[in-house]
């Protein structure tokens, strides 16, 4: 469409304004992170201090944070996204009495705020000695991250191909080997956009862990940021550091998979 | 499919009744899961939320006590008034912003939208809690908001953005409009680039301006995806937690104290467990009657 240089040196401009607007608090926290620690600091050593990331890192026990992330991450992914795949495989290809009652009582699950659910689970798991516990703490979002899942999987599976399902079928596959053997080695994208956004949810989740470890035994990456706002007060540079930390495996995964972390957020958002 | 209705002979009653389990040993994990971690618990709370109860003790039935409480309690009510100031941050603002930035974008074909598109998606993929960090040392008293507002001689309207009872709250509000505006724009966009160009000729040959464009053509394409994005901003603002929590924790005083910091601070600091767990049933019902709303106004056309 045509349009006048002026409007599209106008759009040039909106374009680079917004483009700083969301840059400008994410320099803040990096220029933070590798600021002096204070001002005598600067005097002494310079503008330039990586050596906050290690030092972050040891007095904030990232290590240890970031391995109980690792871990309650890696769980929610694999059990999550299995159950979904075979959930997702039911409703998305077979009739069955009560399919379209299923779809609605998953897609419930989307809209649940935690908040209304994790209280009664903290005391429920609290008297069978789940809380403080990896279990505890990936469980609810296990449940959670199915909810999505499968929805997300039926949406794949109805799409696709029934020619080729049907031909699988003639080969005189079984419903288990048309499943990993044609439809999910084709659905591998799909597959691939729900572990990303799951890992990302698991790993900047922050009421549950919160919830569930109130020892402060699984603390994963997010809460000991917020721990470590709240112990450490002297100066900016560490605490920025931490922050830079966290965010980073996500940020990472995202600069290079963002199509799935775009597509997947967006299209997972539209029901139908 | 898994009707066996294909299949010929003998074969195909007895696969039929075998195939009916079929369907529910696919569903089962998922269900088992979901059931016992989400929903079971959804059910406790509605049942919690009519007894009194500390978290340790014995529990005494209160009937719909706590929930009159949600009415009378001040700090409750606030905590709903400023959920619902935080959906105007969250929802109304990023959306007003989206739809004008979205249509500007896909009116002119400007080179770099690829790039543009995942600046502007970025905050979505951030922790709440290091964006929660971040922002509240640039509203720190000597960060750099208030550094550069000096700098272009307003200095006076410098001030401690997170400890003024006045402005904490759309302080607060103003990072969920930063995180948020990009997810609306980026859908809106999408929207908008399926709007056939042909429709923008036609009105361009009737001599309408881009305002009348914008108002007769765009806005009604993107319907959809305007009610999208109203659903997850609007959930987004209601279930606001980490932000709070992480920024002011509610104060100065009560002023930006929202439903899930109530529910949680009642439930496992002030051992209020029966009126935790109403907070939460009506904050649900809420989201669910929101979504409903949006979506059937979404649909009407």
């Amino acid at each position: 469409m045509k349009v006048s240089p002026i409007e599209r040196g106008a759009n040039y401009v909106v374009l680079v304004a917004f483009a700083l607007i969301v840059l400008g608090p994410i320099a803040v926290i990096v220029s933070l992170a590798f600021g002096p620690q204070s001002a005598s600091a600067a005097r002494e050593g310079g503008l330039f201090h990586p050596e906050n990331f290690p030092e972050a890192w040891e007095i904030g026990r990232f290590g240890q944070y970031m391995l109980n992330s690792v871990i309650v991450a890696v769980i929610v992914v694999v059990v999550a996204v299995l159950a979904s795949i075979l959930a997702g495989y039911a409703l998305g290809t077979m009739k069955f009495r009560g399919a379209t009652l299923m779809f609605y009582v998953f897609l419930l699950g989307i809209m649940v705020p935690t908040e209304a659910f994790i209280v009664p689970l903290y005391f429920d798991l609290r008297v069978v000695g789940l809380t403080n516990t990896v279990w505890g703490v990936a469980a609810p979002q296990i449940a959670m991250s199915i909810a999505f899942g499968t929805y997300w999987m039926r949406t794949y599976f109805r799409t696709s191909s029934r020619a080729l399902i049907d031909a699988a079928r003639l080969d005189g596959a079984g419903s288990m080997r048309i499943l990993w053997q044609v439809l999910v080695p084709i659905g591998r994208p799909a597959i691939l956009t729900l572990v990303l956004l799951t890992f990302m949810w698991t790993w900047n989740e922050f009421l549950i862990p919160l919830v569930m470890s109130p020892s402060g035994s699984v603390r994963t990456a997010p809460l000991g940021l917020a721990f470590f706002q709240g112990q450490y007060t002297q100066g900016t540079a560490l605490l920025a550091a931490g922050a830079v930390m966290v965010a980073l495996p996500i940020v990472l995964l995202y600069v290079f998979l963002q199509r799935h972390f775009i597509k997947g957020m967006i299209e997972g958002a539209v029901r139908e | 499919m898994a009707d066996g209705t294909t299949t010929v002979g003998r074969s195909a009653s007895r696969r039929s009744a075998r195939s009916a389990w079929v369907p529910w040993a696919y569903l089962a994990p998922a269900l088992l899961l979901y059931g016992v971690f989400l929903l079971f618990p959804l059910v406790r709370a509605a049942q919690f939320s009519f007894f009194e109860w500390d978290g340790l003790g014995a529990s005494t039935f209160v009937g719909f006590d706590n929930y009159v409480e949600i009415i009378f309690d001040e700090r409750l009510r606030e905590a709903f008034w400023h959920a619902l100031v935080l959906v105007f941050f969250y929802a109304v603002l990023p959306l007003v912003i989206g739809l004008l930035l979205a249509s500007l974008l896909t009116r002119a074909q400007v080179r770099g939208l690829g790039f543009f598109r995942s600046v502007i998606f970025l905050p979505q993929v951030i922790a709440m809690v290091v964006v929660a960090v971040t922002w509240r040392q640039i509203y720190a008293p000597d960060g750099p908001l208030n550094g550069f507002l000096r700098m272009i001689g307003l200095g006076a309207l410098a001030r401690p953005w997170l400890g003024d009872y006045a402005f904490t709250l759309p302080a607060v509000g103003l990072i969920g409009t930063w995180v948020c505006t990009g997810l609306v724009t980026v859908l809106l966009m999408a929207g908008m680039s399926r709007v056939p160009r042909e429709l923008y000729e036609a009105a361009r040959l009737d001599g309408s301006g881009p305002v009348r464009e914008f108002f007769a053509i765009t806005l009604p394409m993107v319907r959809g995806e305007i009610t999208v994005a109203l659903t997850l901003t609007i959930v987004a603002a209601l279930k606001t937690f980490d932000l709070v929590y992480v920024t002011t924790s509610g104060g100065p005083g009560t002023s930006t104290t929202v439903p899930s910091y109530e529910i949680y601070r009642r439930a496992f600091e002030l051992g209020e467990v029966g009126v935790a767990t109403a907070v939460g049933v009506v904050l649900t019902i809420i989201v669910f009657a929101i979504n409903g709303v949006v979506n059937m106004i979404g649909d009407r056309k």
